[in-house]
């Protein structure tokens, strides 16, 4: 006998999904088939990287990665312009860590005007990030949406108790596009695009954060999930889960020990930059394995790599 | 395929003897097709009828055993592509590349990494388990690289990297006892090299320069009546190691041919070229699809406390989720004055609620109850993390007398448990903490 490839034909595919304005905008998702399954049918787009900048001075950082960005971090208008000079990501997620209750608390237009001024100075498409409390964000994304009207930009992100909000302002307002969260479970990221649906907003303009944690914690719950949805979409063309999937690992994998021990604290682990690129490359990896359509990352090199292991998935 | 009672049915004698305890020769061919009777019952099965029959039962992806002792282990014998459908089985295994071109003090700083490189997480050894040795062209040096690693105090099992058969043979004089992998089988040299090997049942690495290739020298090794063997996908380019490695897994379990029903070897080390964040990237993807033998070319904990976390998560049993052993932690060296936390004995709830006050920098006592390994809520439902679980367990644990603190802090999606067990533990405060782990630290601080 020879041997004979095998193919999977699948009768569902994911959503294309367009963000950013002109000719600069880019497209998320498209595929039929599994990541980077290139035998069985159309892969879709690239994977899509982008990388976390705050609107505040992040203090919490590294020395390692303060330093890359120098005085540019003091404003997140340089900033912004610096990694997209530097680095060219796909995109750049402007996280409002500053309007966090938890810290200085910036009112929603301050927030708002400062993410305008940002997407303004750049050319490549933004993610804009809330501060993960959920009365905060809805009040911020409603005004970030009205600030940025035309930017075309991903909220991140909705969730069950602000998707009406966040919704109703964000995309049928402002034709922006809206990051559906759920935490790591396929009914409740079902159900939450249902209910954004049932709001009248398309499928197409959803995108989808099914939750994330770094890995060695919990992330097989990850991945089964990201498979789970992507077999549903594609095996039995579920259209409730057809959308592409935007994964904010950084978010995750620089708050766990591995990269928050100090060299003080764990003498025989070695270098801590070196351990929190290696965990986020490692989760970044996993997910666009598990079926991530887009990663925000924190560290250049982070992201330098996560490509070049994209493009060498893609091309030979 | 699997063979239907009718299949089987045909290989007996169908003399209807009884002598199996069933009526009739089919009736016995029925039960044994739905696997609820032994084919041995029937004493009247030719041999070759037995042979037919013991391959189609046989598993779709073998399960193949190399080392020995405490370093023997286990790859293959997977049944399904996603382990949602079931469970992995047999967790991937990492190896560290060593050539006989390698100088001396690479070798022993190689070694050096790979002894510092060993703990212990969640119940699990985390270390490298296989040292990989290639031969590259000296002979000699190859052979007392082999004669150093294996002095070296090592505790790992060994691969044989090498297509000169005589080499190998000198070289299997070293280590056999030790039961290596042996890499590689070729069309050119394969039948010499299952010879090499079929005497210890030494599993045997298979390498062509493309799967058509790989298909048809797995089946000329087939065809000599050896089974122990390990696939090499390639690593020329590192989508065709990816695309490979998925076809044969599809191939096996998909497809059902045995033909590419064994385990694969990665030499990610070699699609790498050297960047070791690239490493780390690969090695993710391919513990997530399908890889066996992942090589390495160096071990150190930036590579290891990912990757090893990663595949701990990865092989748990879906319907087994990981545990932590109910008893009480001290984190940041807790003392006599510091506050007492509680939380379920689900691991990801201990991992992250350790690394939260860990992160705080504030001494506490974690106390973890048996909860039954399920989250906060679904324990809490489940009435496995109630106020009298939880009371019982400060009263003989004996926390009591390691802290003259008496406020225990809650999980902040349990409040509703705060007046029980007040009631039940005179003397404590219980105090509601956060909702989410990641706001202990504040919470501790302004405590
Ligand atoms: S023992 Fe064998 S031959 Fe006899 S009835 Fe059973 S199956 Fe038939």
């Amino acid at each position: 006998m020879a041997f004979k490839t095998s193919v999977q034909k699948y009768t569902g595919s994911i959503n294309k999904l367009e963000f950013g304005s002109g000719e600069n905008s880019k497209a998320l998702g498209g595929e039929n088939v599994l990541p980077f399954y290139t035998f069985d049918g159309n892969i879709g787009g690239k994977p899509l990287i982008g990388l976390e900048i705050l609107d505040v001075y992040p203090e919490k950082w590294l020395d390692e990665l303060q330093q890359i960005y120098g005085d540019a971090a003091n404003n997140a208008v340089q900033w912004a312009r610096f990694v997209e000079e530097k680095f060219s990501p796909d995109f750049i997620c402007l996280r409002l860590e500053g309007a966090d209750p938890n810290g200085l608390n910036k009112s929603p237009e301050e927030a708002a005007a400062l993410a305008k001024e940002v997407a303004q100075a750049i050319k490549v498409p933004l993610v804009v990030a809330g501060t993960q409390n959920h009365d905060k964000d809805t009040k911020l994304f409603e005004k970030v949406a009205e600030v940025l009207e035309g930017c075309n930009v991903i909220l991140l992100s909705a969730v069950e108790d602000n998707y009406k909000k966040i919704g109703a302002a964000g995309v049928l307002a402002y034709r922006h596009k809206v990051a559906a969260e759920s935490s790591v479970d396929i009914n409740l990221a079902k159900q939450l695009n249902i209910l954004l649906n049932q709001l009248g907003v398309k499928n197409e303009d959803i995108v989808m954060n099914v939750g994330c944690a770094a890995v060695g914690y919990g992330f097989e719950y990850v991945a089964s999930t990201m498979d789970r949805i992507r077999l549903a979409a594609l095996g039995q063309n579920d259209k409730s889960l057809q959308m592409p999937i935007i994964t904010p690992v950084s978010f995750d994998t620089w708050s766990v020990k591995e990269s928050v021990a100090s060299v003080e604290d764990a003498p025989e682990w070695g270098s801590q930059v070196e351990r929190g690129i290696a965990m986020e490359v490692s989760t970044a990896a996993s997910v666009i394995a598990a079926g991530a359509n887009a990663v925000i990352l924190r560290h250049p090199g982070s992201a330098e790599t996560v490509r070049k292991l994209a493009d060498a998935l893609i091309n030979n | 395929m699997a063979m239907t009672g009718l299949d089987i049915y045909k290989l007996t004698p169908k003399t209807n003897c009884k002598e199996c305890g069933f009526p009739t020769c089919m009736a016995f061919s029925m039960k044994v097709a739905a696997g609820g009777a032994e084919i041995q019952k029937c004493s009247h099965m030719s041999e070759e009828a037995l042979a037919k029959l013991s391959e189609s039962t046989a598993p779709l992806m073998k399960t193949v055993v190399f080392g020995k002792g405490e370093t023997e282990y286990k790859l293959g014998g997977e049944t399904v592509l996603f382990r949602h459908e079931k469970t992995f089985v047999n967790k991937n295994r990492f190896a560290v590349l060593f050539t006989d071109k390698m100088s001396p003090e690479e070798v022993d700083a190689k070694i050096a990494g790979m002894k510092e490189v060993c703990y212990v997480r969640i119940g699990e050894e985390m270390k490298v388990e296989i040292a990989a040795l290639k031969y590259s062209g000296d002979k000699d040096a190859f052979l007392a690289l082999i004669k150093k690693v294996k002095e070296s105090g090592l505790k790992v099992a060994f691969m044989l990297i090498c297509e000169d058969v005589e080499v190998l043979k000198e070289a299997l004089e070293l280590v056999k006892e030790e039961v290596p992998i042996v890499h590689g089988a070729n069309k050119n040299n394969y039948s010499e090299m299952v010879q090499l090997v079929r005497d210890k049942k030494l599993p045997l690495g298979l390498r062509a320069d493309n799967l058509e290739e790989l298909y048809a020298l797995t089946e000329n090794v087939q065809k000599m009546d050896y089974k122990e063997l390990f696939l090499d996908p390639g690593c020329k380019s590192i989508k065709e190691a990816y695309v490979n490695t998925l076809q044969i897994r599809r191939t096996a379990l998909k497809e059902q041919d045995r033909t590419f029903g064994y385990p694969s070897i990665l030499f990610v080390n070699e699609m790498a070229n050297g960047d070791k964040y690239m490493e780390v990237a690969l090695s993710s993807v391919f513990t997530i699809k399908y890889g066996s033998v992942i090589v390495l070319s160096d071990m150190d904990y930036a590579r290891a406390l990912p990757l090893f976390g990663l595949r701990q998560n990865i092989f748990t049993d879906p319907q087994k989720p990981m545990r932590v052993e109910p008893k009480i932690y001290s984190i940041n060296n807790a003392n006599e004055n510091s506050p007492v936390l509680v939380t379920v004995d689900f691991a990801l709830s201990y991992f992250v609620v350790s690394g939260e006050i860990e992160r705080s920098k504030i001494p506490a006592w974690l106390v973890i109850p048996d909860a039954g390994g399920y989250s906060v809520l679904t324990a809490w439902a489940a009435g496995k993390f109630s106020g009298s679980v939880i009371s019982k367990f400060i009263k003989e644990s004996g926390i009591e007398n390691k802290t003259k603190c008496r406020k225990l802090i809650i999980p902040g999606k349990v409040a509703v448990l705060k007046g029980d067990i007040e009631d039940s533990l005179p003397g404590w405060e219980v105090v509601v903490g956060p909702d989410e782990a990641m706001h202990i630290p504040k919470f501790l601080r302004e405590m």
